[in-house]
């Protein structure tokens, strides 16, 4: 069943790797799916944010996409982070949780704690440096491309980039403390 | 900004690549055993008989069981940093070095009249012993931990206690190039020792360090 999958997100994320950045968007859009049901099917109610753990499990694959091997299937790695991200997120809630990694479809008991605010990646921007904060706006929600926003906020394309690395890299600590 | 403008952002950042893991190790393990052997050089040097001492079976077979753990820890370290990897990696590999150890022990036990068996384990060097392998395995425990920070370690408290291993098995084999006590009950008390601190060290580091 997931054969097929896994072939097509192993080609997506080789190509990623290689340099390919609609290959990486297409891989990205594909692992938020799979990784939205798996946290939808974990978290019983309230507490945490399915889409929380979604964005913080997207930001870690882009960290840290040099730990898979080329050679080895995809999802399983993609699994094994999510998980890990999820009891991460249980964890700063004060929550035990135990996830089995093989049994991906069982649920997690139904959580006490009621409410936890959601905390949305809004906030998360405006904990970014100034220079950090613009050029991680322009080109995720305004949608804008390396280029144009290298022209807009009048600094070089490289700068450009290593602003943008640092805000995700900055993003996803801050997603680990909260 | 929702998990679309998100994916745009990452997409944009496909340009820098990543150290490969792979690189990361080869550096970190050369730098290593550079760090290592320039401490050991500079604070204590190899003992002077220890090209005579290389025909003795005893001297010989600290190398075998420093050495066997240091490669056990490495194998499995790799695993350790790369998520779904960590999951089913093999633990008992760590008992190679041991396993080899303990029956140099029992050789020991019965080639060595019990009366000597203290003045054995005691030897003459067990500060210098618990002193110097810290020392020299504590740049390449950094070395290590670094490598781990740029991994994703699910299981990171013990990474750090195998990266704590690693380093503790590559200074403790510099270190039996120096020490004049070869008897196996030497060994499995002081170096064990020594190299269990490396391993708590990491233990307690790594999950500061390397979170993810």
């Amino acid at each position: 069943m997931s054969g097929r999958n896994e072939r097509e997100l192993a080609d997506l994320l080789r190509a990623a790797i290689a340099g390919d950045a609609r290959s990486y968007a297409l891989f990205l859009d594909r692992v938020a799916g799979l990784v939205r049901a798996y946290a939808r099917s974990k978290i019983s109610h309230g507490g945490v944010d399915p889409e929380d753990v979604v964005q913080e499990v997207l930001l870690a694959i882009h960290l840290k996409r040099h730990t898979w091997l080329p050679e080895a299937p995809v999802l399983p790695w993609v699994y094994a982070i999510a998980r890990f991200k999820l009891i991460d997120a249980f964890r700063r809630r004060g929550r035990r949780v135990e996830v089995e990694l093989d049994d991906i479809a069982e649920t997690v008991p139904q959580p006490e704690v009621e409410t936890v605010s959601a905390r949305d990646i809004g906030r998360a921007l405006e904990g970014l440096a100034p220079g950090q904060r613009s050029v991680v706006a322009a080109i995720s929600v305004e949608g804008r491309s390396v280029e144009e926003t290298a022209r807009t906020l009048d600094m070089t394309e490289s700068a450009v980039r290593v602003a943008l690395h640092r805000g995700l890299a900055a993003i996803a600590r801050r997603f680990g403390r909260e | 900004m929702d998990t679309q403008d998100l994916i745009r952002a990452m997409a944009a950042d496909t340009g820098r690549r990543p150290l490969p893991l792979r690189t990361a190790w080869r550096v970190a393990l050369v730098l290593a055993v550079v760090a290592a052997g320039v401490v050991f050089v500079l604070a204590l040097g190899p003992r002077p008989d220890a090209v005579a001492a290389l025909e003795t079976l005893r001297f010989l077979f600290k190398f075998v069981v420093t050495l066997a753990l240091a490669g056990s820890a490495f194998l499995l370290l790799r695993r350790l940093v790369r998520p779904g990897a960590e999951a089913h990696a093999p633990l008992g590999w760590l008992l190679a070095g041991p396993a080899l150890l303990l029956a140099g022990v029992g050789l020991e036990l019965l080639a060595v009249p019990a009366a000597d068996w203290w003045a054995r384990l005691v030897g003459i060097n067990a500060r210098v012993c618990l002193t110097f392998i810290p020392l020299i395995g504590a740049a390449p425990l950094v070395l290590f931990l670094a490598v781990l920070r740029h991994g994703a370690p699910a299981r990171p408290a013990l990474a750090g206690a195998v990266a704590g291993l690693l380093a503790g098995g590559l200074a403790a084999s510099f270190y039996a190039a120096h020490c004049p006590d070869d008897s196996p009950l030497f060994v499995a008390t002081w170096y064990s020792l020594a190299i269990a601190g490396l391993a708590v060290a990491g233990a307690i580091l790594a999950p500061r360090v390397a979170r993810w």
